[in-house]
């Protein structure tokens, strides 16, 4: 009795781990393909949800023609291509590198550079100055107040 | 004076900075730049609403110049659209219609109460045109030169002020 328990209670919590469900019947080669690009890919009605996660008609359907394709022997690449020709790169929520974006990969480098360059002249011009204590000690009353010979 | 300017370099880049992100808050973010622009529009062959026989293609509108609107009987929007259009229609523009995922077959009888701007209208069910257009939701309308080119697409309804100021000058210009 006691092991029936536990099975049932192990079953109940595989179930709700197992997320979204999936259409009976489908490969699981394919819905474990499709789950990982899903999650790359935008869905355009909720835009700041993935493919994968979106509940939207719009991604239901694009899940389904994603799915289609694989099964057609389409490779990742070929299914991406294919998206990004109807939807653009917003599809992608990592945009490419081509001209368009070049300010959106390498600006955030650009400040950064702009920081490190601020930060090295500020610190060549603080060691360029004097040590205000060595100007001090070879004052001779400062040195001797410095030494305690104060009266 | 070169030590001041320097300093107010940060708030300079802060100002460029907000101006551009300010710009962006009030931008349209359904408004997806469409990469259809340009490029000939899709084929395929869809029937009629409530006639199956009658197959349409786009090749068929060749040197016309055509809107292809998708819309949808249970799209709110669409109905505000559907004066407008309407008048369109009256003014001689080729309006041509894509029921987009009508799962419960209301297009015909909405079009016989309200009437229908369409030359034709297209039957979309399981939205697979839709898809290979690049469409999200409805409405969206696709204006097509007589070479068959996608020149301009207007995401959201169609009302006097976005046919007076995006699609008639457009339509004007490709008819020439």
């Amino acid at each position: 009795m006691k092991w029936v328990m536990m099975f049932m209670a192990l079953a109940m919590s595989v179930s709700a781990f197992a997320g979204e469900a999936q259409p009976v019947g489908e490969d699981p080669k394919i819905e474990a393909r499709l789950n990982v690009l899903a999650e790359d890919l935008r869905c355009l009605v909720c835009q700041n949800e993935t493919l994968a996660g979106s509940h939207a008609e719009l991604a239901e359907d694009l899940r389904r023609e994603i799915r289609d394709q694989m099964k057609q022997g389409k490779d990742d690449k070929q299914v991406v291509e294919y998206l990004v020709a109807r939807y653009g790169d917003f599809v992608l929520y990592k945009p490419p590198f081509k001209p368009l974006t070049v300010v959106l990969w390498l600006g955030p480098l650009v400040f950064l550079l702009i920081g490190a360059l601020t930060w090295w002249t500020i610190l060549k011009r603080r060691r360029a100055q004097p040590d205000a204590m060595e100007n001090i000690k070879t004052r001779p009353e400062a040195a001797r107040i410095l030494n305690g010979d104060a009266e | 004076m070169n030590k001041r300017l320097i300093m107010l370099l940060p708030l300079a880049v802060f100002v460029v900075l907000a101006l551009f992100l300010g710009k962006g808050l009030f931008l349209n973010p359904r408004e997806v730049p469409s990469p259809f622009i340009g490029r000939p529009a899709p084929q395929f062959a869809l029937a009629e609403v409530g006639n199956p026989a009658r197959s349409f293609s786009p090749k068929e509108m060749l040197g016309k110049v055509w809107m292809l609107n998708v819309w949808a009987p249970w799209c709110v929007s669409c109905r505000q659209e559907h004066g407008v259009l309407m008048q369109l229609k009256d003014q001689g523009v080729v309006i041509v219609g894509l029921n987009w995922k009508d799962k419960d077959r209301e297009a015909a009888e909405l079009m016989a109460r309200m009437g229908t701007p369409y030359v034709i209208n297209l039957e979309d069910l399981d939205g697979r045109v839709g898809i290979d257009y690049g469409v999200t939701g409805t409405p969206e309308t696709f204006l097509i030169d007589k070479q068959g080119i996608i020149r301009y697409k207007q995401t959201g309804p169609i009302n006097a002020e976005v046919w007076t100021e995006k699609l008639e000058p457009r339509m004007k210009e490709m008819a020439k």
